[in-house]
């Protein structure tokens, strides 16, 4: 085991991965990641394909900040307009219904979509209408709702660990959410817990997926599971547990091709990985991750409808919170699916990954919390 | 709840009684529902509100023509205006400069700039027969310049070789410079994918737009993008000046908002639409499409496309002919049902139809599906020649053996019979009316132009009446009526 650079200290079974700040794993910077050797080709038939140059072309380490104030940073931008929107139409005043819609436009403006913001100034009416309300206590109104909607649906990604078999995620969204960032940045993650981790290149279709991917892996360190560029997806993932299988490894992260969930070929394809994965291991894929890109609109709904009937998805995880980008359609999804949220990407280092948590995102969302302070 | 702005638009309008012009009550109702619409397309919220004002303006006062409902006359002027500010005329890329002739994508992570930007050289090279450079500047993302490199290489672009290590402001000079050199027509300069609050790489971009001097600056901007396109677009905007937008993964089922968004907010045009993963797959940009997709209006032009592609044309002008004398026989019919069953059946054409969301259900209800056309061109075909040229032939004994013949009942040959009658009478109607009332503006078609003579839906629409539709039909919208043109 050792000669793959594994980190020995497993942890106890049934522990939750992505707790919390405290166990944040001491990452490396990104810069100093970079493994002395290759990974070994004996589990990685196709690895280190890539030549070592494009991994040497790794991104500036990111200055290391607390992860709240980063998650806060990247939020307070779109923060910054939200609750600039909630200050600019409360200033002490009654709450009559030309206010009330406004502060509906500030949450569709979020993202939130028109159902959710209804709702929540519904709320909002059915308990102030008419009376004075101040910018800060509809902030208040504003976080403590979205936390209640979002409260139910945050949980960390739950590895389990009585168990032999490796646990197998396998990591789906449309185009360009960022699922093999999100891999790279999630197996940095489990090593840090102390988990033995593979990746498996399933995205076989689109130029340089599969290098891209194993860059990630020669980053942390651990063996890429490749076939060629065109290969069968399924087929690739079977490979992949049995190596994972051979090796021991804890826990094998499988890439897949960014699908439109309208495509029905595709969509078909991602039922074959599934069911191929689940030949050698009835149990298999144990997580389906889909991936979300904050700066989706409304279509995000569809997407999570349609991969969860096809792909049986078990949780999400959402990209690219440091931008402008709100975020908003987080809430609807949660108020329309009972799906966990499991963690947030701030940005392309390999530590940019955060857990969900709720009352900090609706917080950060909403301004409420840098208002108090 | 109601899927489309139509069907919203004409449950408000169902209450309202008609008037020959739209007064300010009924357009401020509607203009909620046009609201509601595009912000659950993805339009941004400041951008939806001001095409409001526009169209509100435009809407009050406007005459309504006969035979359209309230409803479909503001669905036409919200649809017209739509296609007005998503750029009436579409325009492409400009490659008219001294070679060779930079062009510069950007965009944020995951855009699909890459793919964009492999797909555009590949169409310069293959349509324009121009000699393309692309280069990478993405040293962010770990191995984007591979892909764009695997990609050339599928496609038989040349792509610069890849140095490593190189700062993306050096790569861009390298690749002038040997585009130069190799007497190229076009480069393609992919960038990395940045956030546009990222002030380092925002400020790299606009060092290397001033290194490169662009001739076009294309923001790559994803289709399903939300509220934030207006952000996005707007920042992009100020650090380096768009020349125009690649809207991508037109292919979704998103609604699009985002393409006026940015389009409103940078007032660039949308020069290029990604539709599919693979290299060919880039058009030129729609607008009536797009209009149509955000309304929910189902997609009219294509529609249209997809009937003249299954028409001929000859045929299609007989028939005009024969409609205006008055002339239309069964065969005729049959021909109608046959080309209904080859544009997709019933349900595939309303499905592209707007407005119809709510006959949809109706038609459903009478069981008017590709099952019924089947039997009605059964129907038809068990009759003689003669028959179908003069129905008045077909008496009790001869309906008998038709209905034996067809595997069906004399009631329902009786129905088709009915059928054909209301139809050649509306047939007659409008030809002799030639394009006015009931040949009114089609909403979805720009310009409020008829449908070609090449369209023709309104014998297999009008099928319904036939069928004994519960509670009859809704006002067929304009345009369903072919010819118009004279």
């Amino acid at each position: 085991m050792k000669r793959f650079g594994w980190r020995k200290n497993r942890p106890q079974s049934g522990q939750d991965v992505l707790p919390g700040e405290d166990h944040a794993p001491p990452a490396p910077l990104p810069g100093e990641s970079l493994p002395e050797d290759p990974a070994p080709t004996e589990a990685a038939p196709v690895a280190a394909r890539a030549e070592t140059s494009l991994a040497a072309q790794e991104p500036p380490a990111p200055e290391k900040k607390g992860w709240f104030s980063r998650l806060k940073s990247g939020l307070s931008r779109s923060t910054g307009a939200l609750s600039e929107g909630v200050s600019g139409i409360f200033t002490r005043a009654r709450l009559d219904q030309e206010r009330l819609d406004e502060l509906e436009d500030v949450l569709i403006q979020a993202d939130l979509g028109v159902d959710v913001a209804m709702e929540i100034t519904e709320a909002l009416a059915s308990e102030r209408f008419d009376k004075e309300i101040s910018p800060q206590e509809v902030r208040e109104f504003l976080a403590g709702h979205i936390a209640d909607i979002l409260e139910p649906v945050a949980a960390p990604l739950r590895i389990e660990r009585d168990r032999d078999e490796p646990f197998v995620i396998l990591v789906v969204g449309v185009n360009g959410t960022g699922k093999t960032t999100t891999i790279g940045k999630l197996g940095n993650w489990l090593q840090g817990e102390g988990y033995r981790v593979m990746l498996g290149a399933g995205d076989t279709f689109r130029a340089a997926a599969i290098e891209q991917l194993q860059i990630w892996g020669e980053r942390l360190n651990v063996p890429v599971i490749a076939r060629e560029p065109g290969a069968d997806a399924a087929g690739l993932a079977y490979d992949a547990v049995e190596k994972a299988r051979e090796a021991g490894a804890d826990v094998l992260l499988i890439d897949t091709a960014g699908r439109l969930q309208n495509k029905s070929g595709l969509m078909d394809e991602l039922r074959k990985i599934k069911r191929v994965l689940g030949k050698l291991d009835a149990d298999a894929p144990h997580a389906v991750l889909l991936v979300l890109d904050a700066t989706t609109g409304q279509n995000a709904i569809s997407q999570v409808e349609v991969f969860q009937e096809v792909a049986g998805i078990t949780g999400l995880v959402m990209t690219k919170l440091d931008g402008t980008a709100r975020g908003g359609i987080l809430v609807a999804v949660a108020r329309k699916f009972d799906l966990p949220i499991h963690a947030i990407g701030i940005g392309e280092g390999i530590g940019d990954l955060r857990p969900f948590d709720a009352q900090q995102f609706a917080q950060a969302l909403t301004g409420a919390e840098a208002a108090g302070e | 709840m109601f899927d489309t702005l139509s069907d919203r638009l004409s449950g408000v309008f169902d209450k309202l009684r008609k008037q020959a012009s739209l007064n300010e009550k009924d357009v401020d109702t509607a203009m909620r529902e046009v609201r509601r619409a595009l912000l659950e397309a993805d339009v941004a919220l400041p951008v939806a509100r001001d095409f409001i004002a526009k169209v509100r303006e435009k809407a009050v006062g406007q005459d309504v023509v006969k035979s359209v409902t309230p409803g479909q006359m503001v669905v036409k002027i919200v649809h017209d205006h739509l296609v007005e500010m998503l750029g009436a005329e579409s325009v492409g890329i400009d490659l008219a400069a001294a070679p060779p002739v930079p062009i510069l994508m950007v965009g944020l992570q995951g855009s699909g700039k890459t793919t964009s930007t492999a797909k555009l050289a590949a169409r310069f090279q293959k349509r324009e027969r121009k000699k393309v450079l692309m280069a990478s500047l993405d040293v962010q993302r770990p191995a984007a310049q591979e892909q764009l490199r695997v990609l050339g290489e599928q496609t038989g672009v040349a792509t610069l070789p890849i140095v490593a290590g190189q700062m993306p402001v050096d790569i861009a000079k390298r690749a002038m410079e040997a585009a130069k050199l190799g007497s190229y027509d076009i480069v393609m300069l992919d960038t990395a994918g940045r956030t546009h609050v990222d002030e380092a790489l925002m400020s790299e971009v606009a060092v290397i737009r001033e290194a490169s001097k662009p001739h076009e600056t294309l923001l790559v901007a994803d289709s399903l993008t939300g509220q934030d396109a207006v952000n996005v677009a707007q920042r992009f905007n100020e650090r380096v000046p768009l020349t125009g937008i690649v809207l991508t993964r037109i292919d979704g089922d998103g609604r699009g908002g985002a393409a006026l968004s940015m389009r409103a907010v940078t007032g660039c045009p949308i020069k290029a639409i990604g539709v599919g993963e693979k290299i060919e797959d880039l058009e030129d940009f729609h607008p009536e499409r797009i209009a149509g997709r955000i309304l929910g209006m189902g997609d009219v032009v294509s529609l249209v496309e997809k009937a003249s592609e299954h028409v001929e044309l000859e045929k299609a002008e007989k028939l005009v002919k024969k409609m205006e004398k008055g002339t239309f026989d069964l065969e005729d019919l049959a021909d109608q049902l046959a080309q209904m069953r080859k544009m997709g059946g019933v349900q595939g054409l309303l499905g592209m139809l707007p407005g119809v969301g709510k006959m949809k259900n109706q038609m459903a209800a009478a069981g008017l599906d590709d099952k019924l056309i089947k039997r009605q061109e059964a129907i038809v075909s068990s009759m003689t020649p003669e028959e179908r040229r003069k129905p008045k032939l077909l008496n009790g004994s001869r309906k008998r053996r038709v209905a034996a013949g067809s595997g069906t009942t004399v009631p329902e040959v009786n129905r088709l019979l009915k059928m054909h009658r209301q139809m050649s009478d509306m047939m007659k109607k409008a030809g002799k009316k030639g394009g006015k009332g009931m040949l009114g503006g089609m909403p979805g078609l720009p310009g409020g132009a008829a449908l070609p003579p090449g369209m023709q839906l309104p014998p297999g629409m009008n099928l319904p009446s036939g069928v004994n539709a519960p509670g009859g039909l809704p006002p067929l919208p304009p345009g369903f009526l072919p010819g118009g043109k004279k």
